[in-house]
């Protein structure tokens, strides 16, 4: 427990000094994965706890953005930006939450991509609101009066401070009871719904808080990039979400971190080797699959394991697995 | 008034009907057995009374309220529990949290759920149960950890933890060892003596005929004979349902 403590305050320290140290670019994509960490979040509690398939997470968060853009343009605080934004994600997420109701794995991808395309279609088209594919550029960060994060190693600790409400929050609610259900109701449905648990409350909840965190996500990530436009929102971003839990590990609570960390950072370090990189990307994905299904969080486990072999492995109920 | 009324309870899938027109009610107390061959309907009629399936007619009567096409969780916190045939556990989880999140949805709102987090009368109630049950000592094991036996256990503790008045049975000395036989035999009879209502559906006669004062048995769907262990024992539509004629 006090090493616990101490990795995350070491944890934190690292993170608050990280822009000391790094170039403005590499600060933008230690930023970026940060944002992807929030997004990461939301999809693992909907797909990977559970266990409610979403291949629209792309268009919760384009409610962030467009709301931070929108309203910041009408010169509204971007703190009320992102509150409507977060907003209006869950609240479509709830919507989206009812078909979950009936239709389950690759019927439910199959709505909710259609949820991805039709959103995507709205944005290109409804310019007088969205400015339709140019988009909207100059997208205000957040200032306090005199105290302004329009620098990026201020607005580095403002996703930061973001990126920490949201771990907090989601540690808060999957060790909660509604975490619990959650988890029973990926494991057997059947049998969660025979000890009382609610599909339809819990099954809109779930849907509804992860697109909170998309929508979150999404409105930090239009003044990070300083312009968005429909194309940022599109099916294979959410793939790319998708991609991120999968590949850190579905259903655990340090999956998001390094799914956001691999899938952001890899094609950056990647790049060196010109055409090249996506070919190697796209690969050491399938190898990654192939020999560690349970995602990379498997493979500290077995460091972990290995390194304690003698003990028996029991698990703490509190916390959130 | 019976606890548990059933009338004329039908399931259809497709054009197979796997329940005709079956009727039978379940007094306070009673612990009743249910018997027939494979593919009788006897789990049919479990799923059917519990919501787990939809019947297609018929209806289902709890403590004088109909609770006929109900979902699952509805049935549930009415006061109907029940264990499965095949074992059904959360095998992830662990053992103290199978038990808990069985009732963790009887009391408070959803959001109070979320809010109010410690669960102490229900974690001792959940421990006292499993140190009742004879698998105390494994609560922080994941449920897939478990051996077959202990499995069936703590599906059985499970339906326990809500305090059910009516706890439907499905198979539970299927695939147990002989001396966890005895064991189950003696919690069912002693819950039973303190006030739990049982359905039992089973296959081992000896067990069925030691347990219960009462017997229903079924075949292709429809109830062919009630009555006590001895009448039932000699009734030759009975014999005919199981060896053939």
């Amino acid at each position: 427990m006090a090493l616990g403590r101490l990795g995350l305050v070491a944890v934190l320290v690292l993170s608050v000094g990280l822009p000391i140290v790094l170039d403005q670019y590499k600060l933008y994509v230690v930023s970026l994965t940060l944002v992807y960490v929030i997004l990461a979040i939301g999809l693992n509690l909907t797909l990977g706890y559970a266990g409610q398939i979403s291949l629209c997470h792309a268009a919760f968060m384009a409610f962030g953005s467009y709301a931070v853009a929108i309203l910041g343009r009408r010169g509204v605080p971007f703190e009320v930006g992102l509150v409507v934004g977060v907003a209006v994600a869950f609240g479509w997420g709830l919507v989206l939450g009812f078909p979950a109701l009936k239709v389950k794995h690759h019927y439910l991808a199959m709505v909710t991509l259609g949820f991805n395309i039709i959103v995507f279609l709205v944005l290109r088209n409804w310019e007088s609101l969205t400015g339709g594919s140019f988009g909207i550029s100059n997208v205000a960060r957040p200032a306090w009066g005199p105290l302004s994060f329009k620098s990026d190693r201020a607005f580095y600790l403002y996703i930061l401070a973001w990126a920490t409400v949201a771990v907090a929050s989601a540690y808060w609610i999957l060790s909660s009871r509604w975490g619990r259900a959650f988890r029973a109701i990926r494991e057997n449905e059947m049998r969660a719904e025979v000890v009382g648990v609610s599909l339809r409350n819990y099954k809109l909840m779930a849907f509804a808080i992860g697109a909170a965190y998309a929508g979150m996500g999404g409105a930090l990530f239009a003044p990070l990039l300083g312009y968005i436009d429909p194309g940022a929102y599109t099916l294979d971003r959410s793939i790319q979400f998708l991609m991120m839990v999968v590949l850190g590990g579905l259903g655990r609570f340090e999956g998001p971190f390094i799914g956001a960390l691999v899938v952001t950072v890899l094609p950056e370090v990647l790049r060196g080797s010109e055409g090249l990189y996506l070919i190697i990307y796209a690969l050491s994905v399938i190898l990654m699959m192939l020999f560690m299904p349970k995602g990379l969080v498997g493979l500290w486990d077995l460091a972990w394991r290995s390194s304690r072999s003698r003990t028996s492995p029991s698990t703490s109920s509190g916390s959130p697995r | 008034m019976a606890l548990l009324e059933i009338e004329n309870l039908t399931k259809h899938f497709f054009r197979l009907s796997a329940l005709s027109r079956v009727s039978l009610s379940v007094e306070p107390g009673e612990l009743l057995g249910v018997i027939g061959p494979n593919g009788s309907g006897k789990t049919t009629l479990f799923n059917c009374v519990t919501g787990v399936l939809r019947p297609s007619d018929g209806h289902v009567r709890f403590r004088g309220e109909d609770i006929t096409g109900r979902t699952a969780d509805t049935v549930y916190h009415r006061g109907i529990a029940r264990t499965f045939q095949l074992i059904q556990l959360f095998p992830e989880m662990t053992v103290l949290e199978n038990m808990l999140v069985a009732t963790q949805e009887k009391e408070g709102t959803l959001l109070s759920r979320l809010l109010h987090r410690e669960e102490p009368e229900a974690t001792v109630r959940a421990l006292a149960l499993l140190e009742f049950l004879g698998i105390a000592g494994l609560e922080e094991n994941p449920a897939s950890n478990l051996s077959y036996g202990q499995q069936k256990l703590l599906d059985f503790g499970m339906a326990l933890m809500s305090d059910p008045q009516l706890i439907l049975l499905d198979e539970p000395m299927a695939g147990v060892n002989p001396t966890m036989i005895k064991n189950l035999v003696g919690h069912i009879l002693e819950l039973n003596a303190r006030g739990y209502t049982f359905v039992v559906i089973e296959h081992n006669m000896e067990v069925v005929m030691s347990l219960c004062r009462r017997i229903v048995v079924l075949s292709q769907g429809e109830r062919i004979a009630e009555g006590t262990p001895a009448e039932i024992a000699d009734n030759p539509l009975v014999l005919d349902a199981y060896f053939g004629r």
